[in-house]
Formats: C-alpha cells, structure tokens, sequence
C-alpha cells in the first residue's frame, strides 16, 4: 500500500501536469529544455535496424550518426575524407588503398582510435563466423592491414574503380569486440563509436536515445540529444507526426501531402536512386522477342504512374542510373507519356498480329506473360497493374500475380518480376550484378539471364577504369544497350517523403539510396540542425 | 462444506495436470519445428531484409551454414531441446538478441496490457451486464446492447485509431503513442501509465462487448431462477438480490467464459501494441512468424500454451472454489 500511494498521486500530478503541458503548448510552442547546446530533436521511421554495428550492416554508406567511415559523403554525395585525413590515395595498378587517420580521434569511451580499430571492422566483414551480408558487397577485398597506428592498407583482389565508395562503413573499436562472438555480443545493442551521438538506451520496438559526443572531431553537435522513435505503421507515425511528438518523420507520400497546406510544417520530398522496373526474363518464349520488348518499353505511361500512384513524388525512369548521377546519359531517355501508336507499328512489323479478344499472336503464340509481384508490397501492385492496362492497349496480355518471394523464387526465369534496386553512389554497384552475364541466373542477380556482350564489357571497363571520363564513357555505352535490348521495363524513381516542423532549420536533403532509416535518411546531419 | 474441503482434491489435481503439460509441450514444440521445416520461407533472406538482393548466394548460404538451419529436422530439435533443459532458449534470428533477453524485455508490457485491460473488461462488464439485467428491456438495457454490438464489429485496430483521433489529436488528454513520452530521459511509472491509459482502455472496451452480453444473459436468466425469486419475496433490497444471489449464480459459467477467451484477449493486444507503437510481444511474434525465427516462436508458442494451461487450471480450481456441487477429485 506504502508503495502504491506515492506511484498514484504522481500519476495525478503527471496527468494533471500533461494536460496544463498542453495548454501551454497551444499558446506558446516553447521547448521545455533548452540547456547550453540546444534541444532534443525527435525524428520517427518505420525501419529499425536489428543490431546497432555497422559489421553487420548497419549504416554501411555512413551517415550512421553514432559510427565514422574512413570517408563520409557531402550534400552532393561527394566523397569527402572523416576519419582518414585525405581521400586514400589508389596505387598506379589500382590494387592498393592507402588511408592515413586523422589524430586524436577518441572513441565515445575515450579510447583513441588506431589503424588497429580499422583493419578489425573489415577483417570482421570478410570474417566467414560473421553473419555480415555486406561480405558480398566487399568480394574484391584481400587483406586489410594496419602497419602502423595511423595507417591502414587494402589490399585488393583486382582493381576496383569505386573502392573508395565502399570506405564509408563506420568503424568499430577492435579493443571491444576483439575475441568475441560478432552476432550475439551485447556491442550490437549498446555500442561505442566515434561519431556525433552517443547511444544514451534503445528500447527495441520503441526508441533509441542519443546524446552528443562532446567531443566528436567535427565539432560538438548543435542539439543536446537526438530521440528515434520506431513506429511500424504509417498512419499511427503520421498521427504522431500531427500530435506534434516529432520533428521530422517519413511518411508515405500520400499521407505526407495532408501535411502541404499547413504552415506549421513542410514537406520534402527528396529525390533518391531508388527505382522500380519490370524484370523481363529471356527464358519467357513471348518476352524472348525484343521486339516485344521494346514495344512495352514505349507503351508504358510513366508519366501517369508518377502522377497518379506515386502521388508527384517521382520521376520517370529509363536506365539504372538516376537522372542525378554525373554517370546519367540524357540521349536515353525516352519520353514519359506512352505512345501506344509506335508501339503497335513495332509489333505489327515483328509479325505480332491482332488475334482474337485483342491479343496479338505471332506463329500461332498468344502475346501473353504473367507479371508477378510481391503481394504485399502495395505499390509495385499498383504499378504492375498500370503496367498491364498499358500493354492491353498495345494487344499484349498481362497477368498481374501477387505472391509471396518464396512462390516467386523458382519462377524468375521465366515469368516477369516487377523488382527495385538503387544506390546513387556509383553505377557499378548493384548494376554490374543485375545486368552482366557472369551472374545470369544467380538468384536475384539477372534473374532474367540478360546476355550481351557490350553490355558486360562497358560494366567491366566502368569497374577496370580509374580514370572517371572512361568511366563515364563505359556507363554511357551500358545504358545505350540496355535502351535498345530492353532487359528491363524502368518505370519510375521514387522520392522519399519526409514531415517536418517549419520550425527545424538546417536540413540539407540529398539523393538517398533505397536504405534509410537511422542512417542516411534526411537527418543524416542532424548534428548541425537547429530550431527557430 | 467448507472451502478447504472443497478444494481438498486440489493437490492431486495440479500434480496430473503438471503430468499432462509435459507432453502437451512437447507436442506443441514439435509441431513448431515440422511447420518451420514445412515453411518455405528462407531465414537467411528475412535476416538480411532488403540486403538479401545485394548479398551473394554464397554469403547467405554461409550464414545458413553458421546457424545450422541447413540440418536435419530431428537434428535441430534435439539441439534445441538439449539448450532449453540448460536453460538456454536460443538466440533470436529476427532481433538477434538472446530469446531470454527479448521475452524477458517485452513479455512484461504484453502482461501488464492484457492483466489490466482484463480487469477493466471483467469488472466493467460484471457490473453493466447485471445492471442491464435488472431492468431487461429497458432504456439502459437497450443503449448497452446496442453499444455492445457496435464495438462488437468494430476492428481493435480501428478502435484504436480512433482512440487516438479523438482522445490524442483532437482532445490532447493523452499520448497517441509510445511507452515513455518520447523524449523522458527515465521510465517512470507515472509516464508509463499514463500512455497505457488509451490502450488499456481500447483493449477493454474491444474485448469487453462478449462478456457484457454474457453476463447480461446469464444475470437475466437467474433473475427468475426460484432462490432469487424467493429473495425478492423476502423483501431483500434490489442491490442484494442482483449482486448477491443473481450474478453469484450467473458468474459460474463466465469463469469458463473468461478462461477461453484468453487467446482473443492475446491477438487484440498484438493489433493494440501495434496501433499504439508500444514495445511488447505483439509486434516481435509477428516479426518471428514473418522471418521463420524458430527460437523466438518456438519460446512465445511454449510460453503462451503454459499460460493457457494455467488459466485452464485456475479456472477449474476457482469453478471448484464457486460452486459447492463440482468435486475436483471426481
């Protein structure tokens, strides 16, 4: 009894308390604590991460707020050196990466970091015990040493042109996790790193608590402490968002534009490399024929699907390679709007001529194939069925199926696969994977088992090639053949959506990659904003 | 006869239902493991989420390798049998914590959701349910059913949303979400409670419709049994007659009611933690069912089938309890 008294007039005064709290909010929109460095900034997501280590594939393009990679990306996605204190410099052969350290970095334990601490984040990824699925991402790494406290040396397998793409993983101290079990060990919940926040708690499935790194080599950060909040589901996180709990949220574009007319907060939508096309298979007798290919290739509306399933927030896409990126070849890109006119003269001269019901058919095989989809993925649904009453215009035959990844699996071969990738880092990341003919059929990997021979040559010279205007040649040369072979159907480029109070300064949106979440969303600089 | 003696056969009775749990157990974790061998869901893709299209066959089939999932069913059991009677419930491929770890940090808030929203519901709906009865067929009998039958067909997670529209959004008395106010530096009581009002209260009300109909029923019925008419014969006050021998003899069979119900009260909470953002095991069963986490489910799966084992148990000592006429040992 002794103990439930007190509990019980503090829930009457914290009631009480949080409905004056209220009051005063509705008149003036004050932050309650505002000590020497600013307030506490509250930012809400869907995605949370499973382990809190950037070995195991947590924040591995940087921005992860509580970890440094040797390298970190600007607001245009440049690379820029964090911990190293240059850019690594590449060897003539381009097989070895040397990257000098910045001194006096200190761990948030107030241990300093050493070459060791670098050389253990990536033996750890390559480590086989290690369930880390960025080993793949990785391949070309040999060895990683540390010859001395301030040095580190990669040692590559072949030469990698975008290696140093790779160095923004954030890195772990060696002293704490040396001889311990990488996937159980308690790091993955607590962890130590060296960048702008600290992890104050995390309460999986609610929030995670971080608190400025006094002394975090960037400078401290402009706010005190930074809350996640972790909420699943989209309508409950924008109700949140207009409860005022938040600072910023994503939301899905529809529920973000209900925030659009009202001047206490804006909307960003931000531009991201993250695309969504139609796999088409060459094992399919009807998509075999390029012809068809290219006819479906004119006959979607992108346009439409933009502004009606996506809600404006997209782009038109024609290649892997987003319009952003300084590898992007203008010459392939088509025109937005369908043109069922051409497309139907383009099937008429292939000798696909209108049959019975309106679908074509060639040597007495229907135009036919079936589109499937993650069932429950509500906006590749959508697309798949623009992409179906697109092509019954134009005489072909869709037939969307909604499954599940394991119906899917077996059936790539042969049965198109609405699918998305996406990383406006370097085109040959995922792409060389996706189109080449080395990996034809390996999964998820050309799943289609798209073979051409330039095609595989332009990636290999695009991965060979340091010097960046050979480069740029190569992706020119990819994304021409795969407008005129036509592997894929590009539809469109999503934008991701973020909510946020007008009152949060600072924000500097940049392409994103399809991940986001803690890391590398719209708060990826959170450390410099502030409110009005 | 007196309590004791009622309960005199309950010694015996624990000790044959404690003989049947062990093989119940069993069956129902071995069942588990054949639906998770039968499952076609691969767990190295779940555990890798958007990176198992960027991640090599080779890298998954290692982490395969690393958790054994490759091995023979009965391989697997034994293992995990053989780590459950040390103690050690395996390690939670979707959270990748220790099982003991993520049941013992969310089992707490699901138990305190379901035990307080229980209460609420049962000692809600004893009272309206017997009100109703007393006037059947009057005003207030009529609003409640009515009300009953709305909430009834209404969706817990809609209910929820819009708890939070009106009680969160537009009156501002609570918190639309969350188990702390987001930016509290400590769990204390008083914030914890007062974000489980809303939830606690949708959860009620959702699951109270069921009993309050029942108890309405059950009182209604026994309003004309002959001790209660002889009751009111006697000139006993309403009050006395309707809570002290009406709902005394209607209660029996909502005991039995209240213990079947249980796996419902179990699968709204799942919806309210979800619709309420709130950390307990709703959220992470499905999470495990989703990614073939075998540990994790088959842990939540022992634990749930215990506890219905419990209550069907208590249930049956407390019937014994109620009513002089059931013997425990026959």
């Amino acid at each position: 009894m002794t103990r439930i008294r007190p509990t019980f007039r503090r829930l009457v005064a914290s009631t009480a308390a949080a409905g004056m709290l209220v009051l005063a909010a509705c008149s003036t929109p004050t932050s309650p604590d505002s000590p020497a460095g600013g307030a506490t900034l509250v930012v809400a997501t869907s995605d949370e991460p499973d382990a809190l280590n950037p070995v195991l594939n947590f924040g591995v393009d940087g921005a992860a707020l509580i970890f440094d990679g040797l390298v970190a990306r600007d607001s245009d996605n440049r690379l820029v050196p964090a911990l190293a204190t240059a850019l690594p410099t590449v060897s003539p052969d381009g097989r070895t990466v040397t990257a000098t350290l910045r001194d006096g970095v200190q761990f948030h334990d107030g241990a300093t970091l050493s070459a060791a601490d670098v050389a253990f984040t990536y033996q750890a990824v390559l480590d086989p015990k290690v369930d880390s699925t960025l080993r793949s991402d990785l391949d070309m790494v040999e060895s990683v040493t540390a010859p001395d406290a301030t040095t580190v040396v990669f040692r590559l397998r072949y030469p990698y042109a975008p290696f140093l793409q790779r160095l923004t993983l954030g890195i772990v101290p060696s002293k704490l996790l040396s001889g311990q079990d990488i996937n159980t060990t308690g790091f993955n919940r607590k962890p130590i790193g060296t960048g702008p926040y600290k992890v104050e708690s995390w309460t999986p499935g609610d929030r995670l608590v971080l608190t400025a790194n006094e002394r975090y080599f960037g400078g401290r950060p402009a706010n005190n402490r930074v809350v996640v909040a972790f909420v699943a589901d989209d309508n409950v996180r924008a109700q949140r968002m207009r409860a005022g709990e938040f600072d910023a949220a994503e939301l899905p574009p529809k529920l973000a534009s209900g925030f659009d007319s009202d001047t206490a907060y804006r909307v960003q939508r931000v531009p991201t490399a993250d695309y969504r096309g139609v796999m088409l298979p060459m094992g399919n007798p009807v998509l075999a024929d390029p012809a068809v290919r290219r006819a479906l290739n004119l006959a979607v509306d992108r346009a439409a699907m933009v502004s009606g399933i996506l809600g404006g927030a997209g782009e038109p896409a024609f290649g892997p390679v987003p319009p952003t990126s300084e590898f992007a070849d203008p010459s392939t890109v088509g025109t937005p709007t369908a043109d069922a006119t051409a497309a139907s003269a383009l099937l008429d001269a292939a000798g696909w001529k209108p049959g019975s019901g309106g679908v074509r058919a060639k040597d007495g095989r229907p135009a036919r194939f079936t589109l499937m989809y993650p069932a429950t993925d509500t906006l590749r649904k959508d697309l798949a069925l623009a992409v179906t009453a697109d092509a019954k215009k134009i005489g072909i035959e869709v037939t969307p199926a909604g499954l599940t990844w394991d119906a899917i699996d077996p059936r790539m071969k042969s049965d198109a696969l609405l699918m998305g990738y996406g990383t406006p880092y370097d085109p040959d990341f995922v792409s060389y994977k996706l189109f080449s003919s080395q990996f034809a059929g390996q999964g998820y990997f050309n799943p289609g088992s798209y073979r051409s021979e330039v095609t595989d040559r332009a990636l290999q010279e695009g991965r060979d090639q340091i010097d960046p205007a050979l480069r740029k040649a190569a992706y020119a040369q990819f994304q021409k053949q795969l407008a005129t072979d036509v592997p894929w159907l590009f539809l469109t480029y999503l934008r991701h959506t973020y909510v946020l109070k007008s009152s949060v300064q600072g924000t500097a949106p940049r392409v994103e990659a399809h991940e986001h979440g803690v890391a590398n969303s719209i708060w990826w600089n959170i450390n410099t904003w502030t409110r009005s | 006869m007196t309590r004791s003696g009622r309960l005199a056969g309950a010694g015996a009775v624990v000790r044959r239902r404690l003989l049947v749990a062990v093989p119940v157990l069993a069956a129902t974790s071995i069942g588990m493991f054949a639906l998770g061998a039968a499952s076609p869901v691969d767990p190295a893709k779940q555990y890798a989420g958007a990176a198992a299209f960027t991640a090599s066959e080779e890298n998954l089939a290692q982490i395969r390798a690393n958790w054994g999932v490759d091995d023979p069913l009965p391989v697997q059991y034994l293992r995990w049998i053989g780590n459950l009677v040390q103690g050690d419930l395996g390690w939670s491929t979707s959270r990748h914590e220790p099982v003991a770890s993520v049941l013992s940090a969310r089992a707490g808030w699901t138990l305190l959701l379901i035990g307080v929203a229980l209460a609420l519901a049962l000692v809600g709906s004893l009272l309206l349910g017997s009100l109703a009865a007393y006037r059947r067929g009057g005003l207030f009998d009529r609003a409640l059913r009515t009300a009953a039958y709305a909430v009834q067909s209404m969706p817990v997670f809609w209910l929820g949303l819009a708890a939070i529209a009106v009680f969160a959004l537009a009156l501002g008395w609570f918190p639309a979400g969350g188990l702390t106010d987001v930016t509290a530096t400590s769990t204390s009581w008083a914030d914890v409670a007062h974000h489980l009002i809303l939830p606690v209260g949708v959860l009620a009300v959702s699951q109270a419709p069921w009993f309050v109909l029942f108890v309405r029923d059950a009182v209604a019925e026994s309003m004309r049994d002959d001790h209660v008419l002889a009751a009111r014969a006697r000139g006993l006050p309403g009050r006395t007659v309707l809570f002290g021998h009406a709902l005394r003899t209607a209660l029996l069979p909502f005991l039995t009611l209240v213990g079947t119900h249980l796996p419902e009260l179990v699968g709204g909470a799942v919806l309210v933690e979800t619709v309420f953002s709130l950390p307990g095991l709703g959220a992470v069963t499905v999470a495990a069912a989703l990614g073939s986490d075998f540990p994790l489910l088959a842990a939540i799966t022992l634990v749930t089938t215990a506890v219905v084992l419990a209550a069907n148990l208590t249930t049956d000592l407390a019937y014994a309890a109620a009513d002089p006429r059931v013997r425990l040992d026959g």
